[in-house]
């Protein structure tokens, strides 16, 4: 009985009672296919890594241009955030600002907390504001859109191409590579090994 | 335990939503909210007032929808000539570049996503109120779905962002986001927070409520 543990599946609500899973299982509920438990094999060093690539990533791909353009002699570069001020000097305010906080405020929320929660959980010691933190990092994850930015730059290149010279930045070969590890980071976190370990004692 | 005892016990328990830690109810009420003794958040045995708050926001991302796709995301103009992509025309020129690939991935996430979800939201809605128990599994999918689908609507939003970026410092050519990129920002973001208010686990109470009955 102590071996096993209650889980309520979360897209169904079924009762289960889940056995200790061995490093890389993971548990399916019965009924509609779910997951309800995980075990990845060095989830918190592993995420923890995946992390600190991330943000060295994300900081390369923020500080140089991603996209330079050459017309008629003159050199247009682009960054994030000169696509994001660009919108913002058009007065349209509301897409510059969703556009800032998919890709730029919710990438590096999700990086710093990611690092924030488990960089002292790594070293066994529970800091004050883990639980917000990881609450919020959970909310954040789901509006961090990179993916589907690296699909838009390439959109803008091919619709370019036609009117200019379009050289690719460093910054695209860092986006490039942020992606697949911002995705790797939320496939090696295991939710419920963090949440045992950072909850309180009840 | 047998079955009915099974689904007693799980009656009484609820499931947090933030850390997933199962949670014995005060027995009785339903709407009673306790805390979770993990991690502090309020537990409720279902999302509250999902089916309102999905139709509410799943009706509003359907009118926004209309204009997003009628008035024009950006405007070009080049020497004097100015011309205006909706999104579909937007589509349609990667097209006539050659880029099927791309013109695809534009056209399934900025037409057809939007449209899907909308439809599959409000299938599932639907199927809920009346009781359905019509393959509760596969709604279920279906609900998964919809909510990993979402974000990718944002291509052309992000398309426009970069094309301002790089061609509105040059004087022969200059780029105006229009007005169907505010619409259409809103309607992703609607029809994420609508896939996100929706409880799949209503899908299930159902079901389960009419094979009792039965």
């Amino acid at each position: 009985m102590s071996a096993r543990k209650l889980i309520l599946c979360h897209d169904c609500d079924l009762l289960n009672r889940v056995a200790e899973l061995p490093s890389g299982a993971s548990a399916l509920c019965p009924r509609c296919g779910g997951l309800l438990d995980r075990r990845v094999p060095n989830s918190i060093d592993r995420t923890l890594a995946l992390t600190l690539a991330g943000l060295v990533l994300f900081l390369v791909a923020n500080a140089f241009p991603f996209l330079a353009m050459k017309m008629q002699g003159q050199v247009t570069d682009t960054t994030l955030a000169s696509g994001v001020r660009a919108l913002y000097a058009h007065d349209e305010r509301f897409v510059g600002s969703l556009v800032l906080f998919t890709t730029i405020v919710a990438p590096l929320l999700q990086l710093l907390l990611l690092l924030s929660v488990l960089a002292p959980l790594r070293f066994g010691r529970r800091v004050p504001g883990m639980i917000p933190m990881f609450r919020l990092l959970r909310r954040v994850e789901s509006w961090s859109m990179m993916e589907v930015f690296l699909i838009g730059i390439l959109v803008s290149l091919v619709k370019l191409a036609d009117m200019a010279q379009i050289v690719p930045g460093i910054a695209i070969w860092s986006f490039a590579l942020l992606i697949p590890v911002l995705v790797a980071a939320k496939a090696s976190l295991d939710p419920h090994l963090v949440w045992e370990r950072i909850g309180r004692r009840a | 335990m047998s079955e009915p005892e099974k689904a007693l016990a799980a009656r009484s328990l609820a499931s947090c939503h933030d850390c997933a830690l199962v949670v014995r109810l005060p027995a009785g009420r339903a709407h009673v909210a306790a805390r979770c003794p993990r991690c502090g958040a309020k537990v409720h045995r279902r999302k509250v007032d999902s089916l309102a708050r999905t139709w509410a926001l799943v009706i509003t991302a359907a009118m926004l929808y209309v204009p997003a796709n009628i008035y024009p995301v950006m405007t070009v103009t080049s020497l004097g000539k100015s011309q205006s992509d909706t999104i579909m025309s937007g589509a349609i020129y990667l097209l006539q570049h050659g880029m099927w690939p791309l013109a695809l991935v534009v056209f399934v996430a900025s037409v057809l996503v939007p449209l899907l979800k909308l439809a599959a939201l409000s299938g599932l809605l639907i199927s809920v109120q009346r009781g359905s128990s019509w393959r509760p599994r596969d709604r279920t999918r279906l609900y998964r779905i919809t909510e990993v689908v979402g974000p990718w609507s944002m291509v052309d939003i992000y398309v426009v962002t970069i094309l301002m970026a790089l061609v509105s410092l040059g004087q022969l050519a200059s780029i105006e986001a229009g007005l169907g990129a505010v619409f259409f920002a809103g309607v992703v973001i609607l029809t994420l927070l609508a896939a996100e208010s929706f409880d799949p686990r209503l899908i299930w109470d159902r079901a389960e409520a009419s094979h009792a009955r039965s």
